[in-house]
């Protein structure tokens, strides 16, 4: 990256990391997925697993199919909400939507590498790329909490 | 191409001269989408809103007077555009998709029974695909797609396999917003009248970049845009046969389209008026009119050689370019060029060309089955028109590497 290469402020270094290197990605068969979601504007697509003991999440997978923004955001979650308890999840997942809509700020010693995902609330047809990934967890939790 | 000058042209689009971000200059590489407005458009629109506002077609003082004749003139400009033989055939709608839903809600209704079939093609935009899907669905009728080849052609043995007694209507699109493709309608139309079906050609891309002559082709129906073609947003044009025409219920019901109402049951109108119920478009109708002037002024065959000239310049770049692919490899082309860079997500790739100041299209281009087919769900895509040069491409170029080198994983 040189120093001419604008756009910093959506691209940040972590975000180009996370998205050239993503985390927990795993090839998933069809009975492993619990929630696939897509976004028909761009073509995105994230499926996504989870595991969970004693209401907490021990476990996060995905296979993501879509942007730079998309991919960092699913790699970035599976980190930040791994070994968490179900209900911070929730709330967690709740924080980053209301961030990525404007509605609040995100704490920065709280947020880890989150924190570079702030500036796609400035690219308003971005921020589906940013939130499906949470979208999709949300309704995995769901979709555990019904069939517990 | 001796009267054809790219610099004068240019200088009469107040919008493409401007510097964006770190002082780059505007490349404007979304025509397909919707091309910008000359200043003789702009002023027309502004000097009608100025010294003549008024509605059409129903008060007698100057100003509606005047506004009905500039407006009424613009019909004549069609016409003449496109090649017809009347007025009575010019239709002044939204744009192509309500041109289309025109006809698939008029005579589609009327027309189409259980059974019956209409051909569409696979490259259809979600305007010449969706509205005849709703109609297919309400009358049992069967939709049948010719298949797109790998080159982004129609296979046309298939085509002629498709077509049977069955047939009552072809809808294709003239040349393709994703692949360039520029169909072969003549022999198309042709055949479809030996089966005995009719034709509606989607025009959206090729009435702004080709000489369209609908006498000759003797197409039933061709939809096409204004805001494609110079003019402002919201005004398009359905023509139509003047037989058909006159035999189609009314689309929209209300003012202007009327003959006698009473409270039960009214009579309508005489064609064009038949189907323009309401107060139209008049601004954008009088701006169309400008536009069409304007591109009579510099030749439909003058720009339809220099944007030739500019694809081949733009696709010899794109070639050279490793990990990138073009989508649509057909020798019968306009410039609108759909490609896919390894590696790197078409909404990236936009995002990024957008602070190099260069504008052009990521996403599935309004047609999500073509994009599928071509193993994607989204693409990248830049379209020319008569004020592109040279140095709007060089400039796409140059970022290209740049962006390749940026998301290099």
């Amino acid at each position: 990256m040189t120093d001419s290469v604008p756009l910093d402020d959506l691209y940040q270094e972590i975000i180009l990391d996370h998205f050239k290197n993503p985390r927990n990605v795993q090839k998933l068969s069809d009975e492993e997925v619990l929630i696939e979601e897509e976004n028909p504007t761009c073509g995105d697509q994230i499926r996504v697993t989870a595991k969970v003991e004693e209401g907490c999440i021990v476990g996060i997978k995905y296979e993501a199919k879509g942007c730079a923004i998309s991919t960092a955001s699913a790699s970035m979650m599976s980190e930040a909400l791994m070994n968490k308890p179900v209900e911070d999840a929730r709330v967690a997942i709740q924080n980053f939507t209301r961030t990525m809509k404007g509605e609040q700020e995100m704490s920065e010693d709280e947020s880890g590498d989150l924190i570079a995902l702030q500036g796609v609330k400035r690219y308003p047809l971005r921020i589906k790329c940013a939130t499906m990934s949470w979208h999709a967890l949300d309704h995995v939790l769901d979709k555990m909490s019904v069939e517990k | 191409m001796s009267c054809f000058n790219a610099n004068t042209i240019r200088s009469d689009f107040p919008v493409l001269d401007q510097i964006l971000y770190d002082g780059k200059p505007l490349a404007y590489l979304d025509n397909a989408a919707t091309t910008q407005k000359p200043h003789h458009v702009i002023h027309a629109v502004q000097e009608y809103y100025e010294a003549y506002n008024s509605n059409v077609h129903r008060a007698l003082h100057f100003l509606a007077e005047r506004a009905t004749v500039a407006y009424e003139e613009t019909r004549k400009k069609v016409v003449s555009f496109i090649h017809a033989n009347t007025e009575r055939s010019i239709i002044y709608t939204r744009g192509t998709t309500e041109s289309i839903n025109l006809v698939a809600y008029s005579w589609g209704r009327k027309n189409i029974d259980e059974g019956d079939e209409i051909i569409l093609s696979e490259m259809e935009h979600h305007s010449n695909l969706v509205p005849w899907q709703i109609l297919a669905q309400e009358k049992k009728a069967k939709l049948c797609f010719i298949p797109v080849l790998e080159d982004g052609t129609l296979d046309l043995n298939a085509y002629t396999h498709l077509l049977s007694s069955k047939t009552k209507l072809v809808a294709i699109t003239h040349m393709s917003n994703v692949l360039g493709t520029i169909n072969p309608v003549q022999k198309m139309i042709d055949q479809a009248h030996q089966a005995g079906a009719l034709v509606l050609l989607d025009g959206a891309q090729s009435v702004p970049h080709v000489s369209i002559d609908v006498s000759q082709l003797d197409v039933d129906f061709l939809a096409f845009s204004g805001h494609k073609m110079l003019g402002p947003t919201g005004i398009g044009i359905l023509y139509g046969k003047e037989a058909i025409l006159e035999s189609m219920p009314p689309f929209h019901g209300g003012g202007e389209m009327i003959h006698k109402v009473e409270l039960e049951q009214s009579t309508y109108t005489e064609l064009p008026h038949k189907f323009e119920a309401g107060t139209p478009n008049i601004a954008g109708v009088i701006g169309f009119g400008e536009a069409i002037d304007y591109l009579e002024g510099v030749g439909m065959g003058a720009v339809q050689s220099y944007e030739q000239l500019l694809t081949q310049y733009a696709l010899s770049k794109l070639e050279k370019i490793s990990g990138l692919t073009i989508i649509g490899k057909a020798l019968e082309r306009g410039g609108a060029i759909s490609f896919t860079c390894e590696g790197i997500h078409p909404h990236d790739l936009s995002q990024y060309l957008d602070r190099e100041g260069v504008a052009i299209r990521g996403g599935h281009m309004c047609c999500q089955p073509l994009v599928r087919k071509f193993d994607s769900t989204a693409l990248n895509r830049l379209s020319l028109y008569l004020y592109n040069m040279e140095q709007d491409i060089d400039q796409l170029i140059e970022a290209l590497l740049k962006a390749k080198e940026f998301f290099k994983t």
